[in-house]
């Protein structure tokens, strides 16, 4: 089991600012828990925008082409009917459907690019805190645990890694320094263990 | 520093109440006052569940409709309905857009509004077909035996796209925004069994900001993609009748005409629902007197839109030169169903005319009232608009009246009760009031040791 040092900070400004602390400090495994979303932390934290948006641009206009393509082949191709006097290929009549379909297209892809995103459905993380979905703010420094020995049984070699090496007692010193009116060292729990 | 004409959340309020106070209605045994409208949401059920016995036992013949009056409160109830629903969509998608913090303390439950009212607009339309189970080979495109696909230069058919994106798109936004309040719910839970539920259905959120970054930018483009799609959906349905050739109709002012319509039904209905819903749970520090004024002005806004939009309509209609159109417009205001047009103005146009006072805007009894009579003019509307429009046609010797019987008015009752069972529902399971948005407009901690 991994284990995470975790300091509580009294506001959303000075988690923000104990973050930037936190991260200088260059470990591999750290990210704040918050009950909703701050501002500047992302940069704080050094996170890069989100890719979601190009998934959805990209599945988003799949779905006009789709649209297009399944209006134009049944109207035109498949059983060519006149109605209305019109054309086969009408394709100013065609135009909302594509756009329903650019919409229903981007929303879905919108909320499985943010569930693969968020790893969602997570069933093996349990929160560390019931409050952190309340009133609490807190940095967690997590212990990254790789396997030793592969699947026959070899030891699995690795370059160094280029992350400070997890040590409890200089994570939770640090936490103290950037500002953590308290510090606890938990382990990850599974939500159904 | 926040002021407090704009404090968004008034009583002092911090992090913890916030979380106590949207839950208590979860976590206690439901009052008398809940018991009371949901049984009365359940009679209101019943009588829709033996008008839709009747009608697919007998067919749709049983109803007032005739020829030339094809559609009459079926359709009403749909564009009723789908109108309804709009409002949530605007202040989910549009107030969010617009970064109007307000939104936050009424966006949970307009969602769950529009939710529901897109059910009854589905359950309405789907039901008014008169054997629904056989309405899939009408309305989907899918190889079929009879080697025929679907027209789809046809409103009718954009319709069908347009409302169950809508719908589909709607719960997902309202799923995705419940996620980490599901969360906090969870974490409050001390019964076992809820614990369980509250965790599944939270998909495991745990707060990371890892997860609350991409998290922002999906809620973002939700929001981007609902606000074309709000705009959209209420044109095509105003296309049902805009494209065909009946004066009444056939106008190009229709789709800005109904988008405008449906936000006020909506912003009505919302009103309607908000009034009960602070007083029934204690949520007035967190659905304030701000936030219904700032409601009771968008109410006055669009109401002023469609009053226009009658005007406009009746000047067209002289200035075409058409006898057909200037005849439609006449015999609306002043025909057979001359109350039903009058019954629209007053409530839609002369009634919100109060708001222009700021004491009527605050006070809780007159924006009841009010809302009541939009919700009543705003079905008037599409029933002047659908019955007017029909049952005077272009050969006097198909004229007739159309008189809905009392099963066509069973089924408008019985979405009524399915809109309030569900509504009832929702605020007994999930929380009513988005938490982590709330607090995310609140002043902080250390703003408050400042302030």
């Amino acid at each position: 089991m991994a284990k995470a040092v975790l300091g509580f900070y009294n506001s959303p400004e000075d988690l923000i600012a104990g973050m930037e602390k936190v991260r200088a400090a260059n470990y591999e495994q750290f990210d704040a828990y918050t009950p909703f979303p701050v501002h500047g932390l992302d940069d704080a934290q050094g996170l890069k925008r989100s890719w979601i948006p190009w998934a959805v641009l990209v599945l988003g206009m799949s779905g006009t082409a789709t649209a297009f393509v399944m209006q134009y082949w049944m109207s035109a191709v498949d059983w060519p009917h006149i109605i209305g006097g019109k054309p086969f290929n009408s394709w100013p009549a065609f135009v909302p459907i594509m756009f329903e379909l650019t919409v229903l297209f981007a929303g879905i892809t919108n909320l499985v690019s943010m569930l693969v995103a968020c790893g969602f459905p997570n069933l093996k993380k349990k929160i560390f805190d019931p409050s952190l979905t309340n009133n609490r703010f807190a940095i967690a420094i997590e212990e990254v645990v790789l396997p030793t020995h592969d699947s026959h049984g070899d030891v699995i070699e690795r370059k160094p890694s280029k992350f400070k090496t997890f040590n409890e007692s200089e994570a939770s010193q640090l936490l103290k320094q950037s500002g953590a009116v308290e510090v606890r060292t938990v382990v990850q729990e599974g939500w159904f263990a | 520093m926040a002021t407090v004409a704009d404090a968004l959340v008034t009583g002092g309020k911090t992090y913890a109440d916030v979380n106590a106070d949207v839950s208590r209605p979860l976590e206690s045994f439901p009052t008398t006052k809940w018991w009371v409208c949901f049984g009365t949401a359940l009679f209101f059920l019943a009588i829709g569940l033996a008008s839709w016995t009747m009608e697919f036992t007998y067919g749709i013949g049983m109803w007032g409709l005739n020829h030339p009056s094809g559609w009459g409160t079926d359709i009403t109830n749909f564009v009723f309905w789908v109108g309804i629903g709009h409002a949530g969509t605007l202040i989910s998608a549009i107030l969010f857009l617009f970064r109007q913090k307000w939104r936050t303390g009424i966006n949970r439950s307009a969602e769950a509004m529009t939710i529901f009212a897109v059910m009854c607009a589905l359950l309405v339309v789907l039901t008014h077909t008169g054997r629904p189970w056989y309405a899939a080979f009408w309305l989907l495109p899918y190889p079929n035996q009879r080697q025929l696909w679907v027209n789809f230069r046809s409103p009718l058919l954009w319709d069908v796209f347009a409302v169950s994106t809508y719908f589909t798109i709607s719960l997902i936004f309202w799923f995705v925004g419940l996620i980490p309040d599901i969360a906090s719910v969870r974490d409050r839970a001390k019964n076992k069994t809820r614990k369980l539920i509250y965790t599944l259905l939270s998909l495991g959120w745990r707060g990371s900001n890892k997860n609350w970054s991409h998290y922002e930018t999906a809620y973002m483009i939700f929001a981007g993609l609902s606000t074309p799609l709000v705009l959209s959906v209420h044109s095509v349905v105003s296309f049902d009748f805009a494209v065909s050739n009946l004066p009444g109709w056939h106008t190009t002012i229709f789709p800005p005409y109904f988008v405008a319509g449906a936000i006020f039904s909506g912003f009505a209905m919302v009103v309607t629902l908000l009034v009960i819903m602070r007083e029934m749970f204690g949520f007035k520090n967190y659905i304030t007197l701000g936030h219904l004024e700032r409601m009771n002005k968008i109410i006055l806004a669009t109401g002023m839109i469609v009053g226009y939009a009658y005007a406009c309509e009746f000047f067209i209609a002289w200035y075409s030169g058409s006898a057909f159109e200037r005849f439609t417009f006449i015999n609306r205001a002043f025909g057979p169903y001359w109350w039903s047009y009058w019954i629209m103005v007053s409530c839609n146009v002369l009634s919100p005319q109060v708001f222009w006072f700021r004491a009527a805007r605050r006070n809780i009894a007159v924006m009841f009232i009010i809302s009541l009579y939009v919700n009543i003019g705003m079905y008037f509307e599409r029933f002047v608009i659908i019955v007017t429009s029909l049952h005077r046609d272009f050969l006097p010797s198909s004229w007739d009246m159309y008189v809905p019987k009392f099963w066509e008015w069973g089924v408008f009752i019985g979405t009524l009760g399915f809109f309030f069972t569900m509504f009832l529902l929702f605020v007994r399971f999930l929380p009513a009031i988005a938490m982590g948005e709330v607090k995310s407009v609140m002043p902080t901690p250390k703003e408050n040791a400042h302030g």
